[in-house]
């Protein structure tokens, strides 16, 4: 399968602090690949360095096979390749129709598309993706007041509307009541089967990413500790012992 | 009975004009008339809101808003100057609110905009017959008398260059002080507006600190009155036309998205530079306009009190904002009517304490106060607003419910 997105030899540092060091990863079009590791082993600082959030200091990072690393973040969100948030961000003062209605993709908005009204069809398509979530009988509350795992819901519908060729996801899971964790596993797994999005998800909940990614990485102290399938992570002990270590 | 934001408008714009014809008039005749007009208006009003629609009430709305601005000049002759003021605080309140309260960048320094475009206008219109530095180095020695068409030409090709200039500076300006955010930003621009101020003020080709008088205007006292007075009602009437269509578009989601969350808004792909040089460029085109208007009214042009008046007209517009409620469209409109006859008050019956007045107004409004007029009653009465929400939790539980209604 070929890659969407190659990163090689990718560091970054913060101060004296080795968020990444030298890391490959490549992520397969059209599948959803996983990345793990324990709390401050540098996952959230890859998906930074990819969506050009901060430079990286050195290391190559190509998006359909083209360098991305000295991009910004809104020029590569316009790529197609977009992200959500640890800690989940909304517009908070607006309702959830109208945070869905402004996260259609901006790939090809000249000066003048901002004077244009929202047409039917992008109305239509913000309820419909409000509904896929869960979240139609809120569509008219301030986002601001949902709770935390409804926005996070949220966010992930925003992302759906901006029609990525790729989505990372940062713990899409955290907060999620645990019931409701089986339909949010199978609403990404329609996202990537039926829109065609590519997954690169963060992950804590080991069932949530076993039951998910084909093919997973593992990050500790910064540095890539395994990578394979579910099933050969799951049982790699440097992995086990690296969570366990890290606890 | 559902009422729309437009009705509470109504009501205060209502009242307010009616307590200003009471008080403006101290006799009886005048005070009774006042309170006619009133009760009659707030009688068609309710009347307008059983028999009509949301769409008929809101052209009622507009007409009554429309025609007490034709006739306020008429009915109050002696306060045109007061009135014309009033919608020139409406125009600065929805260009203020166009970036401070949809935007969230609260800028201290839109006056400069005022500013550029008065003395474009100043130039354009004086350079058009003289030499501009020749007639500066004369202060006020060389009376410029220009017949009714050279006047009304000069001034039309003043407010298209005060418009363009305004422009041009608010996209420069932009480039610089859009780096910087929250508290920074409003000191930046705080700063920038002093600057100007001192620049202007240092710069002789336009008289420096001295000043420039503008042409004189050609015809009588009453005709110049009505002249200013509806240049500045319709530039305010345009302002608020055009703020109303743009906000049902795109651009409101984009701006308020910013306001929300810049970061975010980054990280989804708005353009947001785009956005917010934009949004700064449209509110300069309007002030710098009202600019060469007020150059023009006021017949004297000078840097620091008329062009650049920080302190004052450059804080009002963020009170008036800030009090009728920012980030909606009725809110700074409400505030300035408000503002402007709590100002107007306080300056004619307690002068001296006029400032300490206004200063006990801004701490309650922003103590006690903060979403302002409009946004207070929408939260203490979100049914009148219909701001109530269908909770149907599948889209054809939704087309069912607001199927029952319409029955
Ligand atoms: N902007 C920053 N400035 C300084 N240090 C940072 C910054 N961002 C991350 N770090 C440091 O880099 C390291 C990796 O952080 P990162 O957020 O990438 O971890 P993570 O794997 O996402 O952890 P978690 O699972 O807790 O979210 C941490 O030691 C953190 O303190
Ligand atoms: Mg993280």
């Amino acid at each position: 399968m070929n890659s969407i997105i190659e990163i090689k030899d990718v560091s970054k540092a913060f101060g004296g602090v080795i968020a990444n060091q030298s890391i490959s990863i490549n992520v397969a079009e059209g599948g959803i690949t996983g990345l793990i590791g324990p709390n401050g082993s540098g996952k959230t600082t890859l998906f930074n360095s990819i969506v050009g959030h901060h430079p990286i200091d050195s290391g190559s990072i190509k998006f359909e096979g083209a360098e991305i690393s000295t991009f910004k973040v809104q020029q590569i969100a316009r790529l197609g390749l977009l992200r959500t948030f640890q800690q989940t961000r909304i517009y908070s003062k607006m309702n959830c129709v109208q945070n869905m209605l402004i996260s259609i993709p901006h790939r090809t908005s000249g000066i003048l598309d901002m004077f244009k009204a929202h047409s039917p069809e992008t109305n239509e398509r913000a309820l419909e993706l409000l509904e896929f979530v869960g979240l139609f009988s809120k569509r008219n509350l301030i986002a601001g007041d949902l709770s935390f795992g409804q926005q996070k819901l949220l966010e992930f519908a925003m992302a759906l509307m901006n029609e990525p060729k790729v989505l990372l996801l940062d713990e899409p899971t955290a907060g999620i009541n645990p019931t409701l964790i089986n339909g949010l596993i199978d609403r990404l797994k329609m996202a990537n089967e039926q829109f065609g999005v590519t997954l690169f998800v963060i992950e804590h909940n080991m069932r949530v990413i076993m039951n998910l990614a084909e093919h997973i990485y593992c990050l500790a102290h910064g540095e890539l500790l395994a990578e394979g399938k579910p099933d050969d992570i799951q049982n790699d002990q440097r992995v086990v012992d690296a969570y366990l270590g890290a606890h | 009975m559902r009422l729309s934001q437009n009705s509470i408008a109504l009501y205060v714009v209502v009242i307010a004009l009616g307590f200003l014809a009471s008080l403006l008039f101290p006799n009886e005749l005048a005070q009774i008339s006042g309170l006619v007009i009133v009760v009659v208006l707030i009688q068609t009003w309710i009347l307008a809101n059983k028999y009509m629609s949301v769409g008929q009430r809101a052209f009622v709305l507009y007409a009554v808003v429309i025609i007490c601005g034709i006739a306020a000049p008429f009915a109050f002759p002696n306060y045109v100057t007061q009135i014309a003021i009033l919608w020139l605080m409406i125009l600065f309140a929805l260009t203020w609110d166009m970036m401070g309260g949809q935007m969230g960048y609260n800028s201290l320094g839109n006056i400069i905009f005022f500013g550029v475009g008065m003395y474009a206008s100043a130039i354009v219109q004086i350079g058009l017959y003289y030499d501009v530095a020749q007639y500066t180095s004369h202060a006020g020695a060389v009376k410029v008398q220009y017949d009714w068409f050279q006047y009304v030409f000069g001034m039309g090709l003043g407010l298209i260059a005060a418009a363009i200039s305004a422009v041009v500076v608010a996209v420069v300006l932009g480039r610089v002080v859009f780096g910087l955010r929250g508290p920074y930003f409003a000191i930046g621009t705080l700063g920038a507006a002093i600057a100007a101020g001192e620049l202007v003020g240092a710069w002789d080709y336009v008289g420096g600190g001295g000043g420039i008088t503008m042409p004189t205007f050609p015809g009588s006292g009453d005709e110049r009155s009505l002249f200013f007075y509806f240049a500045l009602f319709g530039l305010a009437l345009f302002t608020f036309a055009f703020l109303k269509w743009l906000y049902s578009r795109r651009y409101a989601l984009a701006v308020n998205a910013i306001r929300d969350d810049e970061d975010k808004a980054e990280a989804m792909g708005i353009h947001t530079l785009r956005y917010k040089t934009v949004a700064w460029a449209m509110s300069a085109f309007l002030l710098g306009m009202s600019g060469a208007v007020f150059g023009n009214m006021s017949g004297f042009v000078e840097p620091l009190e008329v062009a650049f008046p920080t302190i004052t007209f450059g804080i009002f517009m963020v009170l008036m904002a800030l009090l009728g409620g920012k980030g909606t469209l009725w809110g700074p409109v409400l505030g300035a009517v408000v503002f402007h006859i709590i100002k107007e008050l306080t300056w004619t019956y307690f002068l001296g304490w006029q400032w300490v007045a206004l200063g006990m107004l801004i701490i309650i409004n922003v103590a006690y106060f903060q979403q302002g007029i409009l946004g207070w009653a929408q939260e203490k009465w979100p049914d009148f607003f219909g701001l109530t929400v269908d909770e149907s939790d599948t889209r054809e539980a939704a087309a069912d419910a607001s199927g029952e209604a319409s029955k």
